[in-house]
């Protein structure tokens, strides 16, 4: 595959379902009751149940991978988070690749919803040739 | 006396957060099938004799789980104490920046040490006033490493919550909105629009009424459009209303705002338009004619800003 810099990802919707935030969290072995239990989140002050940190990053990783394939290999994801993906919401992945270093491919990722900017990340990747 | 908690909490910088954590399970193939389902993730590379699992579950490896674990060192412990007694109770997680050295497989024994790795100046951000530690772990098999999680926390004494259903801030754990950030621009406040906020305030939103003709007009004027009477009262807006029109900022980015954002002209049932944010509803679904509800959202401690949530039916999907 061809990358250059600027390269833009097709955007990936990810509908936020209650399903989505208590998988994930269970999926990742985070059983912080805001994450699966919505009159504990609520006493919280939480007016739901929200996304945990791990499922951000694995949909980051996987909004990835699926554009550039399965011989890439991921070496870094950083990702910073802001707005919280309640259920109900939509949230809309969208990248850009920022840099190329020989076969290592460098992409911007942003994930917005409906409040604002849930993440905001980078992650690095090197092609297969290179792994 | 915060100057001295700043340098005690300073000192924990190097020291131990976990010693000899161990993986509670091996890596395996059904932990990998159950976190793909969740995520949706179909890559070929994580099923098979052959599958690797996906490296985002690097720190799965290491939760506790359900019944938690018991390798959290002392001194962490410690810290968290200080910070709790200094008034910072509430804990979310804000980063998390991971290193993969090499593909975890199926039967990899995992175990993992933990370094905090600093400990912040006192931070004022939307959810509260604290200090963000980061946290550094380095995940093993065997002698070799595997990769680095690198995890960043803000422990912070809440501001004030809001006092209504606006968009509330998250709580203590996982997730967070507590980048520092510039505040919104504050409104212009003046004899003519002052009972506006005031409204505002009381989450009312009121229109002027015309006492000589009856023309509702919003924004607050000194007199009246149509008739130029200079008499008024108010009607309360009942909250119902659609978008008359709206525009998608992206640039240029202005402090307190993320673009991409959607900027509506609202049309209240009442007949009068105001602009407004429209929230609930990613910037690229706005609709013209997309039906939306009044709701107040507290921008940090002093501001509060009238919002319209677009209501479900209005929601065009794809």
């Amino acid at each position: 595959m061809k990358v250059e810099a600027g390269d833009v990802i097709p955007p990936l919707e990810i509908e936020i379902t209650r399903t989505l935030v208590v998988a994930g969290a269970i999926a990742s072995r985070d059983y912080q009751d805001v994450h699966h239990d919505p009159e504990l989140a609520r006493r919280r002050g939480s007016p739901d149940v929200f996304m945990n940190i791990l499922t951000t990053n694995g949909l980051v990783g996987r909004y990835v991978t699926d554009h550039f394939g399965p011989d890439v290999v991921l070496r870094k994801v950083a990702i910073r988070l802001g707005a919280p993906n309640y259920p109900g919401d939509t949230m809309v992945l969208t990248g850009t690749v920022e840099a190329i270093d020989g076969a290592t491919v460098t992409v911007k990722v942003i994930g917005d919803n409906g409040v604002g900017r849930h993440v905001t990340g980078t992650v690095t990747l090197t092609s297969g040739e290179a792994a | 006396m915060v100057e001295d908690l700043s340098v005690r909490l300073k000192a924990y910088e190097g020291r131990p957060a976990v010693l000899g954590g161990r993986g509670k399970d091996p890596v395996n193939a059904p932990m990998i099938r159950h976190w793909c389902e969740a995520m949706g993730d179909t890559n070929p590379a994580y099923t098979g004799p052959d599958a690797v699992a996906p490296p985002t579950m690097l720190q799965v490896w290491t939760m506790g789980g359900l019944s938690g674990h018991e390798t959290r060192a002392p001194a962490y412990d410690e810290l968290l104490a200080l910070l709790d007694d200094a008034g910072c109770t509430s804990v979310v997680a804000t980063d998390c920046e991971q290193e993969y050295l090499r593909a975890l497989r199926p039967g990899d024994e995992i175990t993992f040490d933990s370094v905090i790795e600093s400990v912040s100046e006192r931070k004022t951000t939307r959810l509260g006033s604290g200090y963000f530690v980061t946290t550094r772990m380095d995940v093993r098999v065997g002698d070799e490493l595997v990769g680095t999680h690198r995890f960043r926390i803000l422990k912070y004494a809440p501001a004030h919550a809001p006092r209504t259903p606006a968009p509330t801030p998250p709580p203590s754990t996982t997730l967070a909105p507590p980048q520092e950030r510039p505040r919104r621009p504050r409104p212009v406040v003046n004899r003519d629009n002052s009972g506006f906020w005031e409204g505002i305030s009381r989450h009312r939103l009121l229109i002027q009424r015309c006492v000589d003709c009856a023309t509702l007009r919003l924004p607050w004027l000194p007199g009246c459009n149509a008739c130029g009477s200079a008499a008024w009262d108010t009607v309360e807006a009942s909250g119902e209303g659609s978008v008359y029109s709206y525009v998608v900022m992206h640039h240029p980015r202005f402090p307190a705002f993320d673009p991409p954002y959607a900027v509506g002209l609202i049309e209240l049932v009442e007949g009068v338009r105001m602009v407004s944010n429209v929230v609930g509803v990613p910037c690229d679904k706005v609709r013209i004619g997309m039906p939306v509800r009044l709701e107040f959202a507290r921008c940090d401690e002093e501001l509060e800003l009238p919002v319209f949530r677009a209501t479900r039916e209005g929601v065009v999907s794809a």
